[in-house]
């Protein structure tokens, strides 16, 4: 059911969905559209996930360990018909269940996050008992990079290999940026695909904002050859919109009204003019 | 085979959600992996990682009992615990083995003198001490029945008290009382301290004290009418426990009393700090802790509370 039209559409709308939140108390804006177009194509052209389906046994999983990048996930749950549209107004209210990391009381939402390195051995938890539930379902968790500087990640790692996790599928958010400044500054991870390999996992490598280059991959992964295989997707912080884009300090965003309305317009190609901003927040 | 391995083997006959998990600490039951199958799963020293995989489980329908020394557990996967298990309030069993004073020579790192402390702090997650084997295993086989979060301080030994029932979760059980109403002091305790205060209470039995002991193998959910009662009832009240003073029973106990305006003469008698590594019946004594030491502190102290009355009598009769 892969149509890259399709895909870009609702890419360019989660991204708008995710410049909307990016105000009244603002958002993880950089991370978020880092990994719209990731997640635009697992929910529309991977996972068996419908709005009617949200408690069948047989579905897919989706964890979303990165839990900051989580207006990115709502977009998407808003564009598919899995969360109700008008709720992504409730931003940030507490009448409501939608603030800055995921939160299992919305629809859609399999596990919460906020701590980093936590999902990926959660996950396992679900690969081993859907696997001895003997269920073709399989655990996707979207792990971010700088979260790999959690020792965590790298324990769970090792035993999933040990477990022979194969029905569980790691993608990393590969936008080469953490909190307040670039990986390879702070920590290098790479060479990450030998980091994983030598941790006995399936390493590929992919474009994530290149929908064909994700469908020539995604759909035979993970490989179910007795090993948990990692996807690393190199991605953009802030993509989609050149003032926030590849930017150390664009992470975390409270943007005005108006900054919002000319971002929107930057999306839209119909504004050039780059954001100069200032009301940045670094956490 | 011992009971424990037993019920691990009863119980997932019965009930398929069951798993066990360990990291890597396997020494009471032996005999359960291979009767268990890919049921149990050894993760290896990964305490953080068995925490997350057993929400995982859990938040697929199971039902999940995990294993690892008690000091690992609750601290290095203190965040795991409670963000995995304790905000999503699932089903996950934690077994924390050597607990308390029970890590023998091992030293301070491994000394789980803080988790009572750490694991009652916690929404939604019970804390069960048991005193023996039998009463460890009737208080899992109640747990696989109505599986909820909880923290559990493993002991393996044998009675530690005679049984006149069946334990359950729910109570205080009143272990010694010499049924006058009001009792010289009250003994609260749980756990290991368990046939050391037992012991303790002969010696003063001896010397004219009559006393109370209750022991309270849930510390959360808390039976606290029971204790209320003690406060009452007892002249004084010492709370005996292999834990830190602060943040253990004692500081449970001093909630209570305040939350109820009970005036009470209180007491502890537990640990300050990380206690010197060695065998148990050297580390109980260096520590006050086994019944010769609890007797003669709880002498003192109502020999204390006796100056104390003496004297506030005597002002009392010259105002």
């Amino acid at each position: 059911m892969y149509d890259r039209n399709v895909c870009e559409a609702h890419a360019l709308r989660v991204r708008e969905h995710i410049l909307a939140m990016s105000t009244d108390g603002g958002c993880f804006t950089g991370a978020s559209l880092s990994c719209a177009d990731l997640l635009v194509y697992l929910y529309t052209s991977y996972l068996n996930v419908r709005p009617d389906n949200l408690s069948d046994p047989d579905r897919d999983i989706l964890l979303l360990s990165k839990g900051h990048d989580v207006p990115a996930l709502y977009g998407t749950f808003a564009e598919l018909g899995i969360l109700e549209p008008g709720r992504l107004a409730n931003h940030l209210d507490c009448n409501d269940h939608i603030y800055w990391h995921p939160n299992r009381a919305v629809p859609g939402v399999e596990f919460h996050s906020g701590s980093l390195g936590h999902l990926l051995s959660v996950g396992m938890g679900m690969a081993l008992s859907i696997h001895l539930e003997q269920r073709q379902s399989r655990v996707v968790v979207i792990l971010g990079d700088g979260e790999l500087n959690e020792g965590s990640i790298w324990e769970a790692c090792q035993v999933a290999h040990s477990l022979h996790l194969d029905n569980l599928l790691a993608i990393v958010d590969r936008n080469w940026f953490q909190a307040n400044m670039p990986t390879e500054e702070l920590s290098p991870l790479e060479p990450l695909d030998e980091k994983f390999r030598a941790f006995g996992w399936n390493v590929l490598r992919v474009d994530g904002h290149d929908f064909d280059a994700l469908h020539s991959v995604l759909p035979d992964l993970p490989l179910r050859n007795g090993a948990p295989t990692v996807l690393i997707a190199d991605t953009m912080r802030g993509k989609g919109v050149p003032s926030i884009e590849a930017r150390a300090d664009r992470w975390f965003c409270n943007f005005s009204h108006d900054e919002v309305r000319q971002l929107t317009e930057e999306l839209h190609g119909t504004s050039s003019a780059t954001l100069v901003s200032p009301t940045l927040t670094v956490r | 085979m011992n009971r424990y391995e037993l019920l691990l083997r009863d119980r997932c006959a019965i009930d398929p959600r069951i798993m066990v998990l360990t990291a890597e600490n396997r020494g009471h039951m032996r005999s359960v992996p291979p009767l268990l199958g890919d049921r149990f799963v050894d993760v290896g020293i990964a305490e953080q990682t068995m925490i997350g995989m057993a929400a995982g489980l859990a938040a697929r329908g199971r039902v999940v009992v995990v294993h690892a020394l008690a000091a690992f557990l609750t601290l290095r996967a203190f965040e795991f615990i409670r963000d995995d298990v304790a905000i999503p309030n699932l089903p996950v069993i934690m077994v924390g083995m050597v607990p308390g004073v029970l890590s023998d020579g091992n030293g301070p790192t491994h000394q789980a003198i803080d988790d009572v402390g750490l694991m009652r702090a916690m929404p939604n997650v019970g804390v069960f001490c048991p005193a023996d084997e039998e009463e460890y295993v009737e208080g899992m086989a109640e747990l696989f029945d109505n599986p909820r979060p909880c923290y559990v301080r493993y002991i393996g030994s044998q009675a530690a008290y005679r049984r006149e029932h069946r334990t359950t979760l729910q109570r205080g059980i009143v272990l010694s009382d010499d049924r006058e109403c009001c009792p010289d002091v009250a003994l609260l305790t749980y756990g290991a301290m368990v046939p050391h205060v037992l012991e303790a209470v002969q010696q003063l039995e001896q010397t004219g004290v009559s006393v109370r002991v209750v022991h309270l193998p849930m510390i959360d959910p808390l039976d606290e009418t029971v204790i209320i009662e003690a406060l009452h009832d007892a002249a004084v009240t010492v709370v005996v426990e292999d834990h830190l003073i602060r943040s253990g029973l004692y500081s449970v106990v001093c909630e209570i009393a305040i939350r109820h305006r009970i005036h009470a003469s209180l007491h502890p008698i537990g640990l300050s700090t990380w206690f010197a590594a060695g065998r148990l019946p050297q580390v109980l004594r260096m520590n006050g802790l086994d019944g010769a030491s609890i007797a003669h502190r709880v002498t003192e102290i109502l020999n204390d509370e006796a100056t104390i009355q003496r004297t506030s009598n005597g002002e009392s009769h010259a105002s």
